[in-house]
């Protein structure tokens, strides 16, 4: 290996570019970009404005965080069902007047004047439900006619009642607990904030009805097909944003006492500012609480820090209003353009250098036309049968594309019917002593099919690794399984980054994706035994006992596991350098094993393996059709013995009948060739082999 | 647009009602009921003092009808026009001439248009959204840059003046310009192509983009115009009352605009209507908002009642043409 090389490999083994891809999958991703510019807010104004850091300062930020909070919360609810609520500060306005005039004047207790407080917040929220969700009127310009309208009616009641509320003094200690009252440093109100964040933080993410709004937000008519009642909904969403309003005027009555006539004035643009700098897309579906006061923290210090700058009014709304322009402005981009950053990064190849290939020119792998002779089974009836395998009546199984495993009569097979139907993509199959089928099935798991054709889940999910930033527990591709002789279902899961009908931008990666999985029937445990492995595919238990051959395609290689014996655990090297992609691995009758190439290696993309860089360009700027890609035109079926020799090879040479092989099964005498992209199976006569052999019967004992 | 539309035949043919038809039979109703029960509405001088405010109002309902055709809203157009005109009147104090200030105002209001339809057309930022936020931007930069609420327009400029008190062909001259702006505006969306793009993009953007119409210049350019209409209304206003206060934009002037564009039947979901429902809501919303002042209805009440009639125009507006959910963009609120 030369110095580059080593160079190169080292540079993809440290630094791992296929993180990056995995990180912008994450849900949190969404909240990171504010969460910096929070950091990036504090550290800028921190040192320019005066005692920013002392715990008196916190404290008093504290207690407006309470009740700005609780509106950007109320805005948010409303915000991810779809719509939005500018009504928000003249519903604050008259909760203010609410608070003050029960309390105040009438002399009200606690509870009694909360509850006057946040029906009069659910009153203004019923209204703009009503229009919004009920009559479906537009919620930005419906919202800020109600704004006037609130205000109007502030403007209105507000001078006539404001006497008596400076006359009169409130007659409840709680009330006063409540506005001056500080629990471990901190403002009681803060706290009641931060209780009910909590439980909103739980019914969005966790509750039904959280989930609902979610749903509503993100796609509304998807929402009302799957039955969610979607005028209710967002009827709700309102009112549950006006309550949470009246509580923070509520909080805010209780702590300053009395009121001026523009309370509540321009609050619907603090808190708009708020929520789309969190992060809380309009057009809604995304959101959360933690976003909502991420945004108030930053707009509450953005504009104390102002105040305490001594920068006059009208700036300060010119840099709201500007600040509110670039949050949308990143927010649209970010929601448009988010998946064409991930699918620029995602793909991410690395250094693979494969072995010289062995050679096919002369020897053993000379290619031959011994294929042709295959006699056609189900010509154009088959479609997407990836493996085939034999019960012990001789009837014959195989995938399909539409989820189905089809059941071919013996003795002709020309027969079929539907077996079982999976719902996914039905991969290796293989039986148990009992004469139940275990099929592994992309895109789902590893599943169980009883001989009467029922489906049953054996695992979908395996322990997550502790270094992956992806969840990794999650099955993406399942591709072939063979059962141990004690019972546990040994499979291999070619790639966990990529859905089965991406397997060649895995191709493309050539990177350890994929990993083996035992899944033991008695304790139902699932475990990963081996990661980092090459697309993963064909599974083959060893004559020997206590190891299973297994193949990795894009690494053009066999491998033995040992699950048992003094090796137990480690992994040699069987055959290196095949001129093919090997898939499937299955028994032959005579003490070897027949391996299918489903491909074969060409001098191109072999050279690519080595220069990442080229192929992460290739991957970004061509057309996915254009794409250097495995090629699958031509495959073989080769035998191979217990040390890796390499005994004979069946060629289709011109491709006119199996020009891609991924599994070949021996039964009674003859090969059965499958190719999930051939439009037939075919079935080639062994003369010499053992015409009685049966591959369920000789592994698990005839009945 | 060649070819002949067929006409409808048969003997089935009824007289449509349309919104248009109902408003202005409503402000007729209106006029008479008011011309019998208040002394002082039918009165030269309320009369003509009834037109001039039309004039205003007419003239920013005919810039925001503009928009919202093209499945727009401007919600700037009270911030521009009056920083616009600070603007110009704050120029002269420093020894420019009247009329070269208000060129390099209108300069001023074209950025601001230009800035405006950037943040709509190219960086997609939901139109109701970016002139919300636009407006506080540009009124906020307007209060930092002057220091009183109030400039008043240097005296002894003609055509100022004319505007206020002239008339012409019998009408004053301020209504009689607002009548020709409408009649340009009206011919520009009837008769050029440039109309039928607006019409085409409000009716449905995507289809108007798949089909090749320059989409993002039209909007552009339709923020731009409105700009200088709303720019226009501020020097009519200036000609009116010698003066202007920058502290209309904290009225609720763009609501009553809002109301006369709805109200006259230009539906939010664009595509629709053009300059003469401007002109039958501006009439109505003007008798109303007369016929308030004389019965002596506080600036507070009068919100109100403007406000929920606005809200009902918005709900018959929201059950006559509802929104379509296929062309209705992602974040349009």
């Amino acid at each position: 290996m030369s110095l580059t090389d080593t160079f190169v490999r080292l540079r993809y083994r440290l630094l791992p570019d296929h993180v990056f891809g995995e990180i912008l999958t994450k849900k949190w991703v969404d909240s990171a970009i504010p969460f910096f510019a929070l950091v990036l807010m504090i550290a800028i104004f921190g040192p320019i404005v005066p005692r920013f850091f002392e715990f008196g300062t916190l404290s008093i930020l504290s207690g407006e965080l309470a009740e700005l909070g609780l509106v950007v919360l109320g805005l948010a609810v409303v915000m991810i069902s779809g719509g939005i609520d500018l009504s928000v500060g003249s519903t604050y306005a008259l909760a203010v007047t609410a608070a003050l005039y029960g309390m105040n004047v009438l002399g009200l207790s606690l509870p009694a004047g909360l509850a006057l407080t946040l029906a009069v917040g659910a009153a203004c929220g019923a209204v703009n439900g009503f229009l919004v969700g009920v009559l479906r009127m537009r919620a930005f310009l419906t919202t800020l006619v109600t704004l006037i309208i609130g205000r109007s009616i502030f403007d209105i009641v507000f001078p006539k009642i404001s006497t008596d509320i400076v006359m009169n003094a409130p007659n409840s200690p709680a009330y006063d607990v409540l506005g001056m009252g500080h629990l471990a440093g901190l403002p009681v109100s803060f706290w009641g904030m931060a209780a009910i964040a909590l439980a909103l933080h739980v019914v969005l993410s966790r509750g039904r009805y959280g989930w609902r709004l979610l749903a509503v937000g993100g796609a509304r008519r998807s929402a009302h097909n799957a039955g969610i009642h979607v005028r209710r909904t967002v009827f709700s969403a309102y009112v549950l944003c006006s309550v949470l309003v009246a509580l923070g005027g509520f909080l805010f009555a209780a702590r300053i006492g009395s009121a001026a006539s523009d309370i509540g004035a321009g609050l619907e643009l603090q808190a708009l500012t708020a929520t789309v700098l969190g992060g809380i897309s309009l057009g809604g579906g995304r959101g959360s609480v933690a976003k909502a006061l991420m945004g108030t923290v930053f707009v509450l210090i953005l504009s104390s820090a102002l105040l305490a700058l001594a920068i006059p009014g009208p700036v300060n709304q010119l840099l709201l209003g500007l600040v509110l322009v670039a949050a949308v402005f990143l927010d649209v981009r970010w929601v448009k353009n988010r998946h064409k950053l991930l699918r620029a990064v995602y793909i991410s190849p690395t250094f693979a250098k494969l072995p010289e290939a062995i050679p096919t020119d002369s020897g053993v792998m000379q290619p031959n036309d011994r294929l042709r002779a295959a006699e056609p089974i189900g010509l154009g009836i088959m479609d997407g049968a990836e493996d085939v395998i034999f019960d012990r009546d001789d009837n014959l199984y195989t995938g399909s594309r539409d989820g189905d495993i089809v059941r071919w009569f013996a003795p002709d097979y020309t027969r079929h019917e539907i077996f079982a139907h999976t719902g996914g993509a039905p991969q290796g199959m293989t039986f148990d002593a009992e004469g139940n089928m275990a099929v592994c099935v992309g895109g789902m798991g590893l599943y169980q099919v009883t001989p009467g054709g029922e489906v049953r889940l054996l695992t979908a999910e395996t322990n997550r690794s502790w270094t992956s930033v992806a969840d990794d527990s999650v099955m993406k591709l399942a591709d072939d399984c063979d059962i141990l002789p004690d019972g546990r279902i040994i499979f291999s899961e070619a790639t966990v980054r990529f859905e089965m009908h991406d397997w060649y931008a895995d191709a493309l990666e050539s990177r350890g994706n994929g990993r083996l999985i035992i899944y033991d029937p008695r304790t139902k445990a699932t475990c990963t035994v081996l990661g980092d492995l090459v697309f993963p595919n064909g599974v083959c238990t060893s004559y020997d006992g206590v190891s299973v051959l297994f193949a990795e395609s894009w690494g053009c290689r066999i491998n033995r596991y040992y699950y048992a014996g003094p090796k137990k655990g480690r992994m040699e090297r069987v055959i290196e350098g095949l001129p093919g992609y090997p898939d499937n691995i299955n028994r032959a009758s005579d003490g070897n094993y027949w391996l299918a190439l489903m491909g074969a290696r060409t001098p191109a993309l072999d050279l690519a393996l080595e220069m990442p860089g080229f192929r992460r360009r290739m991957a970004r700027r061509v057309s996915q059709d254009a794409w250097l890609m495995p090629n699958l035109n031509t495959g073989c079926v080769l035998k191979f013995n217990e040390q890796g020799e390499i005994l004979e090879s069946y060629w289709d040479l011109g491709g006119t009948r199996h020009p891609m092989i991924t599994s070949m099964r021996e039964h009674r005498g003859a090969l059965y060739l499958c190719g999930i992209f051939n439009n037939r199976m075919g079935r080639l006569a062994l003369p010499q082999a053992d015409q009685s052999w049966c591959g369920v019967d000789t592994y698990w004992g005839a009945k | 647009m060649a070819g002949d539309t067929p006409q409808p035949t048969g003997s089935g043919r009824r007289v449509k009602i349309t919104q248009e038809s109902v408003v202005t039979a409503i402000a007729a109703l209106l006029f008479v009921v008011f011309s019998i029960f208040l002394n002082n509405f039918l009165t030269q001088g309320n009369i003509l003092a009834l037109l001039k405010n039309v004039a205003i109002l007419g003239t920013l309902a005919t810039g925001m009808g503009f928009i919202v055709v093209g499945r727009g809203i401007d919600l700037t157009m009270v911030a521009v026009m009056v920083v616009g005109v600070a603007f110009a009147i704050w120029l002269t104090t420093l020894g420019q001439g009247f009329f070269g200030a208000i060129v390099i105002g209108g300069g001023l209001v074209t950025a601001c248009g230009l800035v405006t339809g950037l943040l709509i057309a190219v960086a997609e930022i939901p139109p109701i959204f970016a002139t919300l936020a636009m407006a506080s931007v540009i009124y906020g930069g307007g209060r930092v840059a002057f220091s009183s609420d109030v400039l008043y327009a240097p005296a002894n400029v003609a055509w100022l003046s004319f505007i206020g008190s002239g008339t012409f062909l019998g009408l004053p001259a301020s209504v009689a310009i607002f009548l020709a702006l409408a009649a340009l505006v009206a011919a520009f969306l009837r008769l050029t192509r440039f109309g039928r793009f607006v019409y085409a993009t409000g009716d449905n953007p995507h289809a108007a983009r798949t089909m090749g119409l320059p989409t993002r210049p039209v909007l552009v350019a339709q923020y731009i115009v409105a700009a200088l209409i709303a720019y226009l209304a501020g020097i009519l206003l200036t000609g009116l009352v010698s003066s202007i206060n920058t502290r209309l934009y904290n009225s609720t002037l763009i609501y009553d605009v809002l109301l006369v564009v709805v109200l006259g039947g230009i539906s939010l979901s664009g595509g629709q209507g053009g300059v003469r429902n401007v002109l039958v809501g501006t009439v109505l919303v003007g008798i109303l908002i007369n016929g308030m002042t004389i019965l002596n209805f506080s600036y507070t009440s009068q919100n109100l009642i403007k406000s929920v009639i606005l809200l009902a125009a918005l709900a018959l507006d929201a059950a006559i043409n509802p929104r379509d959910e296929q062309t209705s963009q992602s974040g349009d609120i």
